[in-house]
């Protein structure tokens, strides 16, 4: 069996594993560190559940080996929220907006917002929904998850600073 | 937002006690779940719709280090017995083929043939990929207007036919006399496409066999836990009390998880035979080729109306492909419902109705959100063919014929007997909402510039389904020393809100803090029996069992406070936990007070008094509960590209007393997208060899974020007779989208010639209905 060393950061902390080079950055954050609320939907990287943050960057988890992972800052959606606990501001709106039902879709949905938001503060509508078609909901239609995104843009934009 | 209704908690747009977890990554699905030395499993599946299995070798799958069990039909057959879901029925055992594993022939591109199972999924994955399957090809059934006829070839040559369902329609000498005086008789063949549930998380169980307690456990990603329980109880002979079903959050089901599947059977019976615990985890291409299919059904309909548009009686001749393995009430009973809902919300007075439904070598069918909606679909295109072919507008054809309030109680031409619903009224809402009058000029105005726009309704009513073992719900509640609150019931919420909803009416009903209040659903063990999540009953029917204990509850409560407090409890209040006098709020004792008399000290109660506090009730549904609602939407057609555009989308909804509008709007909303995915894109095709097209995303389309309009709301609150006066609302976003769909695209083009009566409605399909008119 091909098997590599794994390090990596992951929500802040070092983590390393000895793992076989064929299985996804996603088997490894749910199977080997049992971080299970990175979700797999389709493992064909159409569906975006299983999105994540790498060195910054949203990324699909079952798309990229995870030896390619190996010295990067992964952030999942255990480590999205804020250090003290509790919700994130993103997080906080899915909620208030009724962005989620089944819930399985969403910590790659939150993810993909957290990821729209850095780079783009305040997105009009055509950004909002081009930043969420890489994400597939099957129970809100979508709706919530839209008014989600505007409320948490809303939001950035009336803090002070 | 709140009705005229709401209380402190029921009408109010709670928020979810399910989200924190959610949001955080911290829910459990069946794939979270690690069981001390699990296996896992599996598939080999058939590449062929149809075929005799002439050779199976599972030497080389065997020899892969890992692999510790490659079991086929005939390994499993010693270890289990033919099984019936309650809903059904034990009559209908045999009725229909229900075998876990492919024996001796194959019945579909995907039906399974052998069960592997291993040290972990990879290695089950490469030992499948060496379990040698040696299928000679037979010529696979898969035109459903010759399945029937078909004497030689057999999707289950032991049923010895293809019909696997047979609606007749008796001689109506009444109707053909109202046909032969009709100045009017429009008849038309509607088409609806294979479409399915695709909830995001896929099939998945862990069975864990454990002979020496003795006890079966089953992990599962179920709407029915207390069914999976019954289902593998009577399949293995187990006493049902040695087999506990534990369900976890679930990714969505929309019916595909209502019953249990195959795989499902043969991963039991495994860990039955292993003795281990196995799991499996569908991926996505399996759940598109094997979890269940839906949607795919026909009718020739004919309408008999006067000059005015007033219906006098209709036809309908129906058939539906249920595909090999179909689930029977989806199956074999796919025109029941078609049938008894084909009226709707139209005096219509006389029907003739015949249904087939049909084996086909493709997957088999399952229930998905409105399992009968093609009833919508077809009348609501017929309304619309038969404004058409008269003239006249759309909107006024239905407001000629819809049941008004005037008319109720209403007995439809199936027998059902309307109360409580609001077709007429949820129809003018829905044309004023998306500005009827203002489009049609706006829709002129465009064909000026050539710009086709179109605008179209769906008009329905939705049953709560109450029959047979879906009749009753259970709950139980218990306040315990701390004064917190259990919710403990038999639902299985799979992001219905269930957890949220049902704590809304206890704390209302209690008079508790809604925070204090934990809700216990999805272990057989705990939990009082319940049919599942699913059907639109949980408003109906749980409701009423959780406003049942609360109320029972609160009297226990007072009745304790009274004797504590020297009071009568009739001048006793409960607000917030806290129980007081009326008019003297410094008289009070807290939950907590009570509930510590009530166990820790039951000598301070009154004499007879039962110590300790908890109830239980269980609900029983009306017999016919109705909402209703419609749909209107706004579409533009690029004649070029055939491209559908919807500009607006409004829904007037009557759900009866709503006990969580943001949590109605939510189940409106996913409905109506999954109706506009299947119209407009999703679509799963087999070629003329019967393969499976569609087993990816990329091909399987599902409508994103991009392609969805805003959808506006209206509702009515029309109280239903149960007891909050909650009506059931979950499928009607799926039922009623469609219609309305296909009838704006229909309106958009009909100025051209074009005449719209299949689904799908792609580019693809749009281009080829204007080439067809010449356009």
């Amino acid at each position: 069996m091909n098997e590599r060393d794994l390090t990596a950061t992951v929500n802040g902390v070092q983590r390393s594993a000895r793992v076989e080079a064929r299985l996804t950055l996603a088997d490894v954050l749910r199977d080997c560190w049992r971080l299970t609320g990175t979700h797999l939907g389709c493992e064909h990287g159409v569906c975006g559940a299983c999105t994540v943050m790498v060195d910054g960057l949203a990324v699909r988890s079952c798309l990229m080996l995870a030896i390619q992972a190996d010295g990067c800052e992964v952030t999942t959606i255990e480590g999205i929220g804020p250090e003290s606990g509790g919700l994130s501001l993103v997080q906080r709106m899915f909620q208030q907006e009724h962005g989620l039902q089944c819930g399985f879709c969403t910590p790659g949905l939150v993810i993909s917002v957290a990821a729209l938001l850095a780079d783009n503060p305040s997105p009009t509508d055509e950004e909002i929904l081009d930043g969420l078609s890489g994400n597939l909901c099957r129970c809100t239609g979508y709706q919530g998850i839209i008014h989600a995104v505007r409320a948490a843009a809303a939001a950035i934009a009336g803090e002070p600073g | 937002m709140s009705d005229a209704s709401a209380g402190r908690y029921i009408g109010q747009s709670v928020r979810r006690f399910e989200d924190p977890r959610l949001l955080t990554g911290h829910g459990t699905y069946i794939d979270d779940v690690a069981v001390p030395g699990m296996l896992h499993a599996a598939f080999v599946r058939s590449s062929f719709a149809h075929g005799r299995i002439r050779r199976v070798d599972s030497t080389e799958a065997a020899a892969v280090d890992g692999v510790v069990a490659v079991l086929f039909a005939a390994d499993l057959a010693a270890n289990y017995q033919p099984t019936w879901s309650s809903i059904i029925g034990r009559a209908a055992v045999s009725a229909q083929p229900l075998r876990p594993l492919a024996d001796q022939d194959v019945r579909f591109a995907g039906d399974p043939v052998a069960i592997v199972v291993a040290r972990s999924r990879h290695i089950a994955e490469d030992g499948a990929e060496l379990v040698e399957v040696d299928i000679e090809p037979l010529p696979p059934v898969l035109d459903v207007t010759a399945a029937g006829n078909d004497r030689l070839n057999l999707v289950h040559p032991e049923v010895g036919t293809n019909v696997a369902g047979k609606l007749a329609a008796d001689p109506d000498p009444e109707l053909d006399e109202i046909f032969a005086a009709a100045p009017h008789v429009i008849t038309e063949t509607i088409r609806q496409h294979r479409y399915i549930a695709v909830p995001m998380e896929g099939r998945g169980l862990i069975a864990s066999w454990e002979p020496h307690v003795p006890q079966l456990t089953i992990w599962s990603a179920t709407q029915a836990p207390h069914e999976v329980r019954s289902w593998c109880a009577r399949m293995l002979d187990l006493p049902e009390h040695r087999v506990r079903v534990l369900m976890g959050d679930v990714g969505g089901g929309f019916g595909q998880k209502m019953f249990t599947t195959r795989e499902e059977m043969a991963v039991v019976i495994a860990s039955y035979q292993l003795g281990r615990p196995v799991k499996w985890i569908e991926d996505r291409s399996e759940n598109l080729l094997a979890a269940g299919h839906a949607r795919e059904e026909h009718a020739t309909a004919s309408m008999a109306v006067d000059h005015d548009g007033r219906i006098l009686g209709a036809r309908v001749t129906h058939t539906a492909n249920v595909g090999s393995y179909s689930i029977p009430p989806a199956g074999n009973g796919a025109g029941v419902g078609v049938k008894n809902l084909f009226p709707g919300p139209y005096k219509i007075p006389r029907l003739s109705f015949e249904s087939e439904a049909l084996y086909t070598n493709t997957c088999g069918r399952t229930p998905y959100r409105g399992p009968w909606m093609f009833e919508t679909v077809l009348r609501e295109q017929m309304v619309d063919i038969v404004a058409r072919a008269l003239g006249k507008d759309p909107l006024e054809l239905r407001r000629i014929n819809v049941v008004r309030s005037a008319d109720l109680p209403y007995t439809s031409a199936t027998g059902l007997v309307y109360e409580r619903i609001s077709p007429a009224e949820s129809l003018e809402q829905a044309a004023e909402l998306i500005g009827y009058e203002d489009f049609r000029r706006e829709q002129a105005a465009a064909r000026e510039k050539e710009r086709y726009l179109g605008i179209g309704f769906g008009l329905y009513v939705e049953p709560s389904q109450t029959g047979g073992s879906m009749a009753s719900e259970g709950a139980i509640l218990r306040i315990d020393p701390g004064g917190t609150v259990t919710l403990i019931m038999g639902t299985a919420s799979h992001g219905q809100s269930t957890e949220t909803t049902m704590a809304q009416i206890v704390a209302e009903h209690l008079g508790c803090p809604i925070e204090d209040i934990v809700f216990i659903q999805g272990d057989t063990a705990l939990t009082p029996w319940g049919p599942g999540t699913g059907g639109s009953r949980t408003a109906i029917i749980a409701a009423g069992a959780a406003q049942e204990v609360a109320v029972q509850m609160r009297v226990k409560v007072l009745n304790i406070a009274a004797h504590l407090l020297e009071a009568s409890p009739h001048d006793l209040e409960i607000s917030d936990g806290v129980i007081s006098v009326k008019g003297d709020p410094a008289i009070a004792l807290s939950l907590r007070d009570i509930a510590e008399a009530a166990y820790l000290s039951p000598g301070t109660l009154a004499p007879g008094t039962e110590p300790g506090l908890l109830t239980q009730a269980r609900s029983l549904a009306p017999p016919l509960t109705l909402s209703n609602a419609c749909h209107a939407c706004t579409v533009e057609v690029d004649v070029r590209t055939g491209r559908v555009r919807v500009l607006r989308y409004a829904v007037s909804e009557d759900c009866g007393r709503m006990i969580n509008p943001m949590v109605v709007e939510g189940q409106i909303a996913g409905g109506v997208v999954q109706g506009l995915g299947g119209v407009l894109y999703e679509h799963m095709i087999y070629d003329d060899d019967g393969n499976p097209l569609t087993t990816t995303f990329l091909d399987y389309l599902l409508p994103t974020a991009a392609e969805v309009p805003e959808i506006e709301y209206g509702h009515l609150t029309t109280p239903a007779n149960t007891p909050g006066g909650f009506k059931g609302m979950g499928e009607g976003g799926a039922i009623g989208s469609p219609a309305a769909v296909v009838n704006a695209i229909a309106d958009a083009l009909a100025c051209l010639g074009v005449r719209i009566t299949d689904q799908p409605l792609g580019p693809e399909q749009i281009v080829a209905a204007l080439e067809a008119a010449g356009v």
